[in-house]
């Protein structure tokens, strides 16, 4: 398999009831690089124009946009668009890879005893957060998938699995604010939810997962053609695994991540990676309005025709 | 007393005595003070007692829990006798805490830098990312000073044997040196003599050395540095140490929404507009503080804070995120983190401690759990320290089962029998008590290096045999005596050269939040006391027989309806019954949930006073706590009510005094008066309107307590000698200039406020004020001469609902004009 480009637009709409006076946003919107990855061009367009905008490296290594109005608005509309290539990811032998308890007991504190700065790592993503939870409960349910000296990856796959089977995609049943335990309870939610599930899980047994937040290629229903907003963000997890490092699983679709997946960043939880987080004054109610669409290099001019013609056209540039 | 006062204090052999040696024995350093209590009468010791117990309350220290109402706080409780240190003693302390500042500092860095602890297996991971005082923004930020600790407090405790221990640290936003410099300054009072003989260290100059510590080591870019004292408001724990010290130290004390952050540059919004902040002293948790990197409340925080100190703009003390290393499971480290770090030994141990995330101390803590005191192992848990042996059956069952599950949220420390000292009880058969008690020590940053605060704050528990002394369960608090180690170390009080420091504060930093809390304590006290004066003039008549008071009554029903100071509407009907009446006034006065009565205006100007306390004075704050027991009890018969509205009426009085008298006449102090003038004009003139709205003839009946609602009783007698007529009656309560009773009083002094106002602020007075003062100049107050003036009340009386009108206009414009700024921040609806 040889490596494949992808056009993402993402717009984030915010029309405010009231206007909002001043307004402080962090956006994580740009996609990261990875030996797999290369965001080969990215951009931001925001309406109004920022008083103040700067970048920084937040401490999960993903970049940060951080913008302040001051001055009196009454919409927020942000556009990211990017031109990414993924290659295919290295091959796994999940059969490989060492015993759960081998990795749950090396991410263990041996007093005096020297870490590496990757195990430190991986350490940082191995206790709640926010979102995620440690509990009984939750490494009841995955220790069906973890019986004794099964391999790590073995195990997590087989999770992932059983998540899929058991928990039914229904964006109706959660919000943002709905709590893991919840999730759990009624089996329910989305792409979110199940990741914050599975690491729960993976997390209350003692091994390190994070949350990945990105986008994933959709393909439209058969016969139809594919349309412009949509696609939605995506979320999915990553174990860590001292052989193989970092190794993505999907609940939500029971795949390993490899050329569908663009990767925008990741943290412990949602809330250290959310595209877009603020504080605002004045505002009223606001929902926003979301269209992500990813799209393949191959139909990019097919989708777009000269009057929505995404600013970032990289199509006619390509060496 | 009493010969054998210390005879009979009750000496435990199996406990260290502070003052004691053995039973017969003084130790040398509490012989001068224990003489001296020997010797002193039994009176004068009980005065004395009273004397603090007084002073605590007079000046409102008060320590509250989470409370929701401000009339729940919670007093502090002061022992008058002090706890006395020896000099060496104090040395081998002092360079403890100071060692333990550098070490927690230190160890600060590396856990939001390089993590070469972590790394090394000096500290657990899990005690750093499995608890929630580890902030991951903050990872590698730099603070602006290079410090995160500005100011660091440890609590310490003497074993059986003599030695001290440390028994818990505070590094987010320590508490405790308010309170010491409180206790201190009522405790010296109480023994000024002693207090002088001991040649005791003063305090004032670790505080000013703290101040200009702050000042010198902000990111001034070359600016006069202005340094704020960051705190959640009246409805904090320690509020009272707030306002306390940002009063002592010259800092503006202000809440989140005083400051915003433009540029990634911190400004307060004052009154002048916005003025850069270069350093914060705060006492806000690190969880609050941004909320949009962290996820506290956003109501209290600033959004974009980190954002400034990521850009190095600014210096916050202490850093964010320092509550990481406030548990104490960390303890067990400490010895060889210091040995790695500056190559030192610990001067002063931790209480022998036990971190349940290593499995040999989680099997230990299991076996020996009636031997130890069972702990969070995070600050930022808040859960209750248990002591084992305590615990019995389900509880105990339960406890262990949360340990094993997740063993790394907890630590298990020896239980350490406390060191005794004397606490004064006055009873009369054993005046002294012996208590356990913890030692608060208190650190500062300085250029020079940890500077240790000579005092510390004592916490005693509040029976004896107790051994937990949370500062949340109350408990009794002393003053700390650190003697001096000749009478040259003695800071001389007189003060040195001035220095950028003393340059520092000035009136134009003004908060606009003050500003309108000033403001609105003006008017609210107006209304307290004119509201007050209508009340007490109604029922000073209800339960007189003669005819003529009865009907002076219906108008003072009439008019303290009109002033919103009934729960009756203007259309509704006035009771003629008297115990309606009767009822109707009452409640009036003391009926909490009744918009317009003095006892809700008198809990609105509290509030209003709570939020600017630091510009207040001692005098004004023992006043202030006056006024508000003024209606406790709440009053149930007439005469109580009227004692109670005496006793608002001559607070507010004297409020009013203090104002003219005792505060510093900045931009902050003109919106006091102009809320005041304002709400005086408008009531005065709905008053005056009312009466001559009338029916002639019973307009008449209604000058008497005109006059009396309007304060100028006095006046009017002794310049006109006889029975109130309308012509004269409407000239001193509306034209006279000199009576400030006056509506045109009012009038001229608005005027003249927004006058200047205008001129310092650069806006221009808003012509609805010079209009009303030209108006009421050109009144022909002759056409009142003639025997039918129906003419003459009706243009007074539609000119005075004009003045009435323009009062609230007035409100309103300074509301747009200076305190536009609280509309409070939200989040934004999240997006997946």
């Amino acid at each position: 398999m040889t490596s494949v480009r992808y056009h993402i637009r993402h717009d984030t709409r915010y029309d405010y009831d009231q206007a909002v006076g001043e307004s402080h946003q962090l956006l994580r919107l740009t996609p990261r690089s990875l030996p797999w990855q290369t965001c080969v061009a990215h951009r931001i367009e925001i309406t109004p124009k920022p008083q103040h905008l700067r970048s920084f490296i937040d401490s999960f290594g993903n970049k940060v946009d951080a913008l302040h109005f001051g001055a009196e608005h009454d919409k927020l509309v942000v556009r990211s668009e990017a031109w990414v290539e993924l290659k295919p990811r290295p091959e796994i032998d999940l059969e490989e890879s060492p015993t759960w308890e081998s990795v749950r007991d090396l991410l263990r504190y041996r007093s005096g005893e020297k870490v590496s700065a990757e195990l430190l790592e991986a350490t940082g993503f191995r206790f709640e957060s926010g979102y995620v939870r440690i509990k009984r409960d939750f490494a009841e349910y995955a220790r069906g998938d973890f019986k004794p000296d099964t391999p790590v990856l073995v195990g997590v796959e087989s999770l992932m699995q059983r998540i899929f089977e058991d928990f039914t995609f229904d964006p109706e049943a959660t919000d943002i604010s709905t709590p893991v335990t919840t999730v759990f309870a009624n089996r329910r939610g989305v792409c979110q939810d199940f990741a914050h599930f599975m690491i729960s899980c993976l997390r209350s047994l003692g091994l390190s997962a994070r949350y990945m937040s990105g986008y994933i290629l959709t393909k439209p229903p058969e016969g139809k053609k594919r349309l412009i907003g949509a696609d939605a963000t995506h979320a999915w997890l990553s174990v860590y695994c001292p052989k193989f490092g970092w190794v993505d699983f999907d609940p939500t679709n029971a795949i390993r991540p490899n050329l569908e997946h663009i990767t925008i960043g990741w943290g412990r939880d949602f809330a250290d990676i959310s595209p877009m987080r603020g504080i605002i004054t004045g505002g009223g109610g606001h929902e926003p309005a979301i269209a992500v669409t990813v799209v393949p290099e191959d139909e990019f001019t097919e989708l777009y025709t000269d009057a929505d013609l995404p600013a970032l056209d990289l199509a006619g540039e390509k060496p | 007393m009493p010969a054998g006062l210390i005879d009979s204090y009750p000496f435990l052999p199996d406990r260290y005595d502070e003052m004691l040696v053995d039973r017969e024995t003084v130790r040398p350093h509490w012989k001068a003070f224990a003489d001296r209590l020997e010797h002193l009468p039994e009176s004068s010791l009980a005065r004395r007692a009273q004397f603090v117990s007084d002073a605590v309350e007079a000046d409102g220290v008060t320590y509250s829990l989470h409370t929701d109402t401000l009339g729940t706080n919670r007093p502090w409780e002061l022992d008058m006798l002090p706890l006395i240190l020896d000099h060496a003693e104090w040395s081998h302390l002092s360079a403890a805490v100071a060692q333990r500042a550098r070490l927690l500092d230190a160890i600060l860095a590396d856990l939001y830098g390089d993590q070469e602890l972590l790394r090394e297996g000096l500290i657990p991971p899990a005690l750093i990312f499995g608890q929630q005082g580890y902030k991951w923004p903050c990872k590698n930020l730099v603070p602006a000073s290079g410090h995160f600790l500005h100011l660091f407090a440890t609590d310490l405790g003497r074993s059986p044997d003599g030695s001290w221990w440390v028994i818990g640290d505070h590094t987010q936003t320590p508490t405790g040196a308010g309170y010491a410099l409180q206790n201190r300054i009522v405790t010296s009072q109480a023994f000024p003599d002693a207090f002088r003989e001991l040649q005791v260290n003063t305090l004032a100059a670790f505080f000013r050395n703290l101040q200009d510590s702050l000042a010198r080591m902000a990111p001034s870019d070359g600016e006069t540095p202005l340094v704020v004292l960051l705190s959640g408001g009246p409805f904090s724990e320690s509020y009272f140490e707030h306002a306390f010290l940002a009063r002592y130290l010259g800092f503006p004390l202000v809440e989140g929404q005083d400051l915003t952050v433009r540029d990634d540059t911190v400004f307060l919004k004052t009154l002048r507009g916005l003025r850069r902040v270069h350093a914060i002293l705060r006492r806000l948790d690190d969880e609050a503080c941004d909320p949009l990197e962290l996820s506290g409340r956003f109501a209290l925080g600033v959004p974009g804070l980190i954002g400034a100190i990521r850009s190095g703009k600014v210096l916050m003390a202490n850093a964010l995120g320092s509550g990481v290393v406030e548990g104490s499971a960390l303890f067990g480290f400490l010895p060889a983190i210091c040995r790695r770090l500056f190559k030192e030994e610990l001067l002063i141990p931790s209480v022998a401690s036990w971190w349940c995330g290593e499995p040999p101390a989680l099997e230990f803590v299991l076996d020996n759990l009636d031997k130890l005191v069972i702990k969070p192992a995070f600050a930022s848990m808040r859960r209750e320290s248990v002591f084992g042996h305590q615990l019995r059956g389900e509880k105990r069952d339960k406890l262990i089962a949360s340990i094993k599950a997740q063993p790394h949220t907890f630590v298990a420390q020896e239980w350490v029998r406390l060191s005794q000292t004397p606490v004064w009880t006055g009873a009369a058969e054993r005046p002294l008590a012996s208590r356990s008690f913890g030692l608060r020590m208190i650190a500062a940053a300085t250029p020079e290096g940890y500077e240790v605060m000579p005092g510390a704050l004592v916490r005693a528990a509040p029976h004896s045999g107790l051994e937990v002394i949370p500062m949340q369960r109350g408990g009794l608090s002393k003053d700390a005596w650190v003697r001096a180690e000749s009478s040259a170390h003695r800071t001389t009080l007189i003060k040195k050269r001035l220095g950028v420091i003393d340059l520092l504060y000035s009136g134009n930093d003004i908060p606009s939040r003050v500003g309108e809390n000033l403001f609105w304590m003006g008017r609210h006290s107006e209304r307290c006391e004119s509201s007050a004066r209508l009340l007490r003039a109604a029922l000073a008549r209800i339960s007189s027989t003669d005819d003529e008071a009865e009907g002076e009554l219906d108008g003072l029903l009439l008019a303290a309806r009109k002033i919103g100071a009934l729960a009756a509407k203007d259309s509704d009907e006035l009771p003629e019954e008297e115990r309606t009446r009767e009822a109707l006034l009452l409640s009036a006065v003391s009926d909490l949930k009744q918009y317009g009565s003095v006892a809700s205006n008198l809990q609105l100007l509290t509030s209003n006073a709570n939020h600017v306390r630091e510009r207040l004075s001692t005098d004004n704050w023992r006043l202030l706590n006056r006024l508000e027991q003024a209606l406790q009890p709440p009053p149930v018969t007439i005469d109580q009510a009227m004692g109670a509205l005496d006793s608002v009426m001559m607070n507010c009085i004297s409020l009013a005094g203090f104002a003219m008298d005792d505060m510093t006449r900045d931009e902050g102090w003109r919106f006091l008066i102009l809320g005041r003038r304002i709400e005086r004009l408008a009531r005065l003139s709905s008053m005056i309107a009312l009466v001559l709205k009338a029916e002639q003839r019973a307009s008449e009946n209604m000058l008497e307590w005109l006059l009396e609602a309007a304060n100028a009783i006095v006046t009017y007698r002794a310049r006109y000698r006889r029975m109130p007529e309308l012509l004269p009656v409407l000239h001193l309560l509306v034209f006279d200039t000199s009576n400030p009773h006056s509506v045109c009083f009012q009038i001229g002094t608005i005027r003249r406020y927004l006058q200047s106002s205008a001129r310092e602020l650069g806006h221009a007075v808003p012509p609805i004020i010079d209009e009303l003062d030209r108006r009421f100049s050109r009144f022909d107050l002759t056409v009142f001469e003639a025997e039918q003036c129906a003419p003459g009340r009706s243009q007074l009386s539609s000119l005075l609902t004009e003045a009435e009108n323009s009062a609230y206009s007035l409100s309103d414009e300074v509301h747009r004009r200076f305190f536009i700024h609280t509309v409070s921040p939200s989040r934004l609806r999240g997006a997946a």
